[in-house]
């Protein structure tokens, strides 16, 4: 049986740098940063008070008032992004479809901004106090959940929770649901929003995030030698991913095409970055797909800005492409929109689709001073035209996960 | 209208997300305004909030209507 393809045919996004996807897209072209001082609490206690924070977002816009109210933001992100990029891929629900549409649209840390403000409710009132949609309003695959009961998608619907892999994985999964048959359509990604005291008490605490509050917008600094840690942020990034010859059939407009998978563990340490699981991870993609390493001219890396992870990210990088590694372009867009963790893989696949599309690599901004252990086109500050034919998108996630994913132009 | 009846049709109102104009005395929150029972639940909550008393279990689950609200509400103000 040959296999069956996917190809992306819709885009969603709500982001640091714009809600909507040619908002976003523009803006990140541009190279315009997204992050700012924190505004969702009082940063002042904390190491790290800059944030890559969702601007202007009226969740009503997107979902009736009385539902919002019950839906932690993340849940409202990964919706707003979802309905966008379902409305973008011209889909209509019948019921003779209805059955082979399903969602998988994750997150890495979920309701944790409703968590806490359930628990002063609760510190303050007792058990009383907990609203009965607490924890609809909190679990992680109540995004898919919630998507499925507005548009109707009664296809597979699941959640993967992979800390900042999230997003990555959950477009693969969906495209081997895809591939396998137990679907036409999916729509998938990731979403997260969690610049809140408990989180960014806890990334600061364990080290991970950048100190430099003084100068928010040059704080997300990948491959610089100077960076010195994540920024955090938050927004959704959704696709709808299609079989080849059911949006062919429909004449859909098709952005790229999902070539490859790929997977892997560290099986090292639940924090500290290792080589060998993010190589691995691009090597099974580009097997996955049936791509030489020298076939692919483009990658959306992981790139997060930290000291170890961007160096490290680099030399398995090196250990993949061998020679070629030094003609790739390899750029980072958390340089403008900082680290969505479980929405990043979402945000930054719509990226790399829209790169493949347009044939361009946003800029990686910040980029002042190249740390010498990271020696490769960054594509430093400026965007620039690229013909590019395969791109691979990176994510790699506490507990030691990975995830690669190898978009082909259509 | 009282001022108990506006405060209760008003977190009706916020609660299910019904218009002012279908609000009415006799209105059912499941049969008419389309509450589900996590709906009724918070409802109440609501207005343990709004008038600063706590409502039972046992008599929550016989306040199925608003004029059944505002009479309850009436009865038990301190």
């Amino acid at each position: 049986m040959t296999k069956r393809r996917v190809v992306v045919t819709g885009l969603g996004v709500v982001s640091p740098v714009g809600i909507g996807t040619q908002t976003a897209w523009n803006n990140l072209v541009a190279g315009q940063s997204g992050i700012t001082r924190i505004t969702k609490f009082d940063p002042t206690p904390f190491a790290s008070q800059i944030a890559g924070e969702v601007k202007g977002f009226n969740a009503e816009e997107f979902i009736p008032a009385k539902d919002a109210r019950r839906m932690d933001t993340f849940i409202q992100y990964g919706l707003a992004a979802g309905l966008e990029a379902f409305r973008d891929s011209g889909l209509e629900v019948t019921e003779a479809n209805a059955e082979r549409i399903g969602v998988t649209i994750g997150s890495g840390i979920g309701g944790l901004g409703l968590i806490e403000s359930t628990n002063d409710s609760y510190d303050e009132g007792g058990p009383r106090k907990i609203s009965p949609f607490f924890i609809p309003g909190t679990i992680i695959n109540m995004i898919s959940g919630n998507l499925s009961i507005m548009l109707g998608l009664k296809g597979p619907n699941i959640a993967v929770v992979t800390a900042c892999t999230t997003g990555t994985h959950s477009i693969g999964e969906a495209a081997r649901m895809i591939e396998y048959g137990d679907a036409d359509v999916m729509v998938a990604g990731g979403a997260e929003a969690a610049i809140t005291e408990l989180s960014v008490g806890g990334f600061a605490s364990a080290r991970a995030l950048s100190g430099r509050n003084d100068d928010p917008a040059t704080a997300s600094r990948p491959w610089d030698k100077d960076r010195d840690g994540f920024v955090i942020g938050e927004g959704a990034g959704v696709l709808v991913l299609e079989e080849y010859e059911h949006a062919k059939a429909r004449g859909a407009r098709i952005y790229a095409e999902v070539a490859g998978y790929g997977l892997s563990a560290d099986a090292y340490h639940m924090t500290a970055p290792n080589m060998d699981g993010p190589r691995r991870s691009m090597v099974n993609a580009l097997k996955n797909a049936g791509v030489n390493p020298d076939q692919v001219q483009f990658m959306n890396a992981h790139g997060t800005s930290t000291p170890l992870g961007d160096t490290n990210e680099t030399n398995a990088i090196k250990a993949t492409f061998g020679d070629h590694a030094y003609k790739l372009v390899v750029n980072s867009t958390k340089s403008m929109t900082g680290h969505l963790l479980g929405g990043a893989g979402g945000l930054e696949s719509v990226f790399t689709v829209l790169s493949v599309y347009n044939q361009i690599s946003p800029p990686t901004i910040n980029l002042f001073n190249q740390d010498p252990e990271c020696d490769l086109d960054y594509c430093a500050n400026t965007a620039r035209d690229l013909k590019i034919e395969y791109a691979l998108k990176n994510n790699f996630g506490f507990g030691g996960t990975n995830g690669s994913l190898l978009f082909k132009r259509v | 209208m009282s001022d108990i009846e506006q405060r209760v049709k008003k977190i009706v109102c916020e609660q299910l997300g019904a218009n002012e104009a279908d609000v009415k005395n006799t209105s059912s929150f499941v049969d008419d305004l389309g509450a589900d029972s996590l709906d009724t639940v918070e409802l109440v909550m609501a207005l343990e909030e709004e008038f600063d008393c706590e409502i039972p279990d046992e008599e929550a689950e016989k306040i199925t209507t608003v004029q059944q609200a505002i009479d309850y509400v009436n009865a038990n103000l301190k």
